[in-house]
């Protein structure tokens, strides 16, 4: 059957040798390819083809990765479903009539199906994580400045990073490894090799090395878990939880819980950084170059507004309104301003939870997959399904998303682990304990 | 006096400016495409980062900030420990993004101020701010302006390129005032070699012009902020030279007092210079305060600046140079500001300066050079490949080879209207020292050998110097000019 795991199937070949060799990636549609069209899921982007690669895609085809296609996503990457993609929504293969999550859910239901060894997302509140829970596959979201954005049509970008999604920590880590590392090209990124034990100096290119770390040795670790992350969480999903924390602890691990005050106002904050970013990244899509342009009657300005009327979906619309209004004069103070100082909290939150503990360990997501359809009317409903992912973009902090088994019904739950900052290898080692 | 003048007289003007440099990098502010735009075909000094494509991302040109620096060194400014980027949101067809990236909170100079001479008195103005910012790309509207063209078609060469807006205090009093500012201003950019004045749109001008009550201008100059804030002021856009900056605002200042005098009160609004018809023109006052809901940019991580102005140097600037010249070679004022008006003209001359007597080479770089270029609307930058051929000249003037007069009106012109070099000139002209020689010997012969011709001269006989002339002529084989034979032998007859 036909998940619509795909917008796009025209394999890109890679180098014949590299670590990445025989394995197939797909990579969402909004990472940039060359000659190979990129849509974000948009109407807007419909006949974009790009006329260079993104950063993560050389090095995935340096690495001698095939890409079979570019995965399905939720238009910009906004929204927790995949459903307001353009081209239609992506069934989940794991719980069929669900859906897979978002705004990565192509990518997390072609590794699901077998129809991609490996894939990679972005994940600016959740988008790598939540599609990873609702598909029971393993998703990474690095730290940020860990991995290139160049080639991302950005959505918000202070939040976001590209991150792999694998049947397994290890093939995680393995995609990762070949992702990571400082580019040119992305200001923002940096080169903390020396921070992360393993490096290996490798030519001139400074490495890193992940996959090592997937040993599934967890003796000794010591978990942290925010027991406001768990209150707002179904019954089932919080069994399941703590399902994947009693097997840690029978493999050494040991827990307490901690206060993370903050997260209380993490999803608002995170809405309005984001909105009020995704306003000004999405300003060029005006119909001059993109979407559909020309034949309006009017001066440039109501062109502009006509093309961007037709060209964008209806969430799209929504957050741009809000985010704009957000940085308005007026409100920029009551919005913006004070988002950033709950950003600069939630941060503060985090790294004093992480001085006691390794890893802060939570549900991905505090309900199981939705059934299809059922969120997409209420937003603040599925925004609400943000709460224990977006504190971590916020904070620029590292999680890992591993299955940590299901619900009665049978529906996956996702375990998140979330580590200091470039701690990705401490977050590798305690999930690979669990998948 | 009349009650017209009475009024006028009531009023000050005040104008402070927003003037945009273009800022002379090798590759683009935040990409790695070339600024050498020169004779570029359309959209070819490109990529995806400067075009805005969706996912390019910008990298901070660094020689664009050490640029910025030296100019905050250059009129004193203070220069933040960090300095930061800001998106400054609008929708304009020429701007890739529909955001400029540009500086809001941390701009990286602040506080400078700017000393010109005008009329002879020195003023100074401040400089409240000079930030960095990306150059959008440029509309060619065809069959009509912006509103009304059939079609407009968008140039992103210039998307990118690095640009310095730099805020002045409201200190200006009048249009002259501008000119002499802006002229320094350039001088200055000049010097510290980040500005080419004959690049199209290098320099672009927005001036915000009111009038005041005179009573409210304090004794030392200054008006009070919330006078300032009261009056109603126009926005004058399009400005691009300093000529047109000292037309642009007489006129404006001359239009808003021509109001008042009819009673009127002054609208607050945009204005537009029309340099062919000399007028500013309303843009109608869609005045509704702008909103550019200004955030940091995430993109660029801030850069510490904290110890770049004292890393970075500049060179000596055109004041001091000026001075140094009066006491070092002992030049009057005006010969040491013809001087030092550009740097490579002043580079010249104190390369020239070293060999050759400094009072001889500023006559002939300040004078001569200077005044020959100028009569043919060309600069030393236009013979900068010649100054070796140029200097040969104030060699063989200075060593006395060939007369000034010879250097000035034969060589010099011949060397820039036909592009011959120095000796050749001397030879093809028989101007050499050798050659008078030869031709003083030829002279002397003649008179020798012909002495009824002699007497016949100073008899009066005008046939006599011609035929004199003509025995020259022979011994020379023809190569003299015979009107430098006559001019000899006149002055050898007549001593």
């Amino acid at each position: 059957m036909s998940y619509n795991a795909y917008i796009t199937k025209e394999p890109i070949d890679g180098a014949d040798d590299g670590p990445l060799a025989g394995r197939t990636v797909a990579v969402k549609d909004n990472i940039s390819t060359d000659g190979v069209r990129t849509t974000a899921g948009s109407a807007m982007l419909e006949d974009y083809v790009p006329p260079y690669d993104a950063t993560v895609v050389e090095r995935l085809k340096a690495a001698g990765a095939t890409i079979p296609g570019k995965t399905n996503m939720d238009e910009f990457g906004m929204g927790t479903t995949t459903e307001t993609s353009n081209f239609g929504p992506t069934e989940n293969p794991a719980a069929e009539g669900h859906v897979p999550g978002g705004s990565s859910g192509g990518s997390a239901a072609a590794v699901a199906a077998g129809e991609a060894d490996l894939a990679l997302g972005s994940d600016t509140g959740g988008s790598v994580r939540c599609p990873a829970a609702f598909c029971g596959v393993v998703g990474i979201k690095p730290t940020y400045g860990l991995v290139s954005r160049y080639g991302l049509i950005a959505y918000a970008n202070s939040l976001e990073q590209i991150g792999p999604i694998a049947p397994t920590v290890e093939d995680a880590a393995e995609l990762l490894e070949v992702i990571a590392g400082q580019d040119p090209n992305d200001a923002t990124t940096r080169d903390a090799t020396d921070e992360i034990s393993g490096r290996t100096p490798d030519d001139d290119i400074r490495a890193y090395t992940f996959a090592d770390a997937a040993d599934g040795d967890v003796d000794g670790l010591e978990i942290g878990i925010p027991t406001e992350l768990l209150a707002g969480a179904d019954e089932d999903v919080v069994e399941t939880f703590w399902d994947g924390i009693d097997e840690l602890e029978s493999k050494g691990a040991s827990y307490h819980e901690v206060d993370l005050p903050s997260v209380e106002h993490a999803v608002e904050a995170y809405y309005v950084i984001a909105m009020s970013e995704a306003s000004s990244n999405l300003a060029r899509f005006d119909g001059v170059r993109y979407g559909r342009s020309g034949g309006y009657d009017g001066n440039w300005n109501e062109t502009f507004a006509r093309a961007r009327e037709e060209g964008f979906g209806e969430e799209v619309k929504r957050r741009i309104l809000l985010g704009t209004y957000a940085l308005s004069a007026g409100y920029h103070d009551k919005y913006y301003k004070k988002a950033q100082d709950a950003r600069a909290w939630v941060k503060q939150d985090f790294d004093s939870a992480l001085e006691d503990a390794d890893v802060l360990a939570s549900p991905t997501m505090p309900v199981p997959p939705m059934e299809r359809g059922e969120s997409l009317d209420d937003p603040l409903k599925m925004y609400l399904a943000d709460a224990n992912t977006t504190p971590v973009n916020l904070a620029n902090l590292p999680a890992i998303s591993v299955p940590a088994g299901e619900t009665d019904d049978g529906l996956p739950v996702g375990l998140q682990l979330v580590g200091p900052a470039f701690g990705e290898r401490t977050i590798i080692r305690a999930g690979s304990a669990l998948a | 006096m009349t009650a017209q003048a009475a009024q006028e007289r009531e009023h000050a003007v005040v104008i402070g400016l927003e003037v945009h440099v273009q800022l002379e990098t090798d590759t683009k502010i935040f990409c790695g495409c070339s600024t050498d735009l020169e004779d570029a075909e359309s959209n070819t000094h490109t990529c995806p980062v400067c075009l805005g494509l969706p996912g390019a991302l910008p990298v901070l040109n660094e020689a664009a900030v050490e640029a910025a620096v030296r100019v905050g060194k250059a009129i004193d400014a203070s220069i933040p420990e960090q300095t930061r980027f800001h998106r400054k949101n609008y929708y304009y067809p020429d701007l890739p993004k529909n955001f400029q990236i540009s500086q809001y909170d941390a701009p990286i100079c602040q506080d400078g101020e700017l000393e010109f001479t005008v009329e002879g008195e020195r003023r100074s103005v401040g400089i409240e701010r000079a930030h960095l910012e990306e150059d959008p790309g440029s509309l060619t509207h065809q069959g009509g302006n912006i509103d009304t063209a059939d079609y407009t078609l968008v140039n992103y060469n210039r998307a990118g390129v690095p640009l310095m807006e730099v805020v002045t205090e409201p200190d200006f009093r009048d249009a002259t005032e501008v000119r002499a500012f802006l002229a320094k201003l350039e001088e200055v950019l000049e010097y510290l070699g980040i500005f080419d004045a004959t690049r199209d749109g290098s320099l672009r001008i927005d001036a915000n012009l009111s009038l005041v009550d005179v009573e409210e201008v304090d004794e030392d100059g200054t008006i009070d902020d919330d006078v300032l804030a009261e009056a109603n002021r126009t926005e004058v856009k399009n400005i691009s030279s300093h000529k047109g900056a000292e037309k642009a605002l007489a006129y404006e200042a001359q239009r808003q007092k021509n109001a008042v005098k009819r009673g009127r009160e002054v609208e607050q609004e945009t204005r537009h210079w029309d340099e062919s018809r000399g007028i500013t023109v309303s843009m109608r006052s869609k005045e509704e305060e702008k909103d550019y809901r200004y955030f940091r940019e995430a993109d660029l991580p801030p850069l510490e600046v904290s110890h770049w102005k004292e890393e970075l140097s500049i060179p000596e600037l055109p004041d001091a140079r000026r001075e140094r010249f009066g006491e070092e070679y002992g030049l009057n004022e005006e010969a040491a500001s013809k001087l030092t008006t550009t740097k490579q003209v002043a580079d010249f001359y104190e390369d020239l300066a070293a060999t050759f007597d400094p009072d001889l080479v500023a006559t002939w770089v300040a004078d001569e050079l200077l005044g020959e270029l100028n009569y043919r609307d060309m600069a030393i930058t236009d013979v900068e490949g010649r100054l070796d051929e140029i200097e040969r000249l104030v060699e063989l003037v200075a060593t006395e080879e060939i007369t000034a007069k010879n250097a000035r009106e034969t060589v010099l012109r011949g060397m820039l209207d036909d592009g011959d070099d120095p000796d050749a000139i001397v030879d093809r002209e028989g101007l050499g020292k050798t050659q008078r020689d030869e031709l003083q010997g030829a002279v002397e012969e003649a008179i020798e050998e012909n002495p009824d011709a002699v007497s016949d001269y100073h008899d009066g006989e005008g046939g006599a110097i011609n035929f004199l002339v003509g025995q020259v002529m022979q011994k020379t084989g023809g190569s003299a000019d015979p009107g430098d034979v006559n001019e000899l032998l006149r002055a050898e007859l007549e001593e």
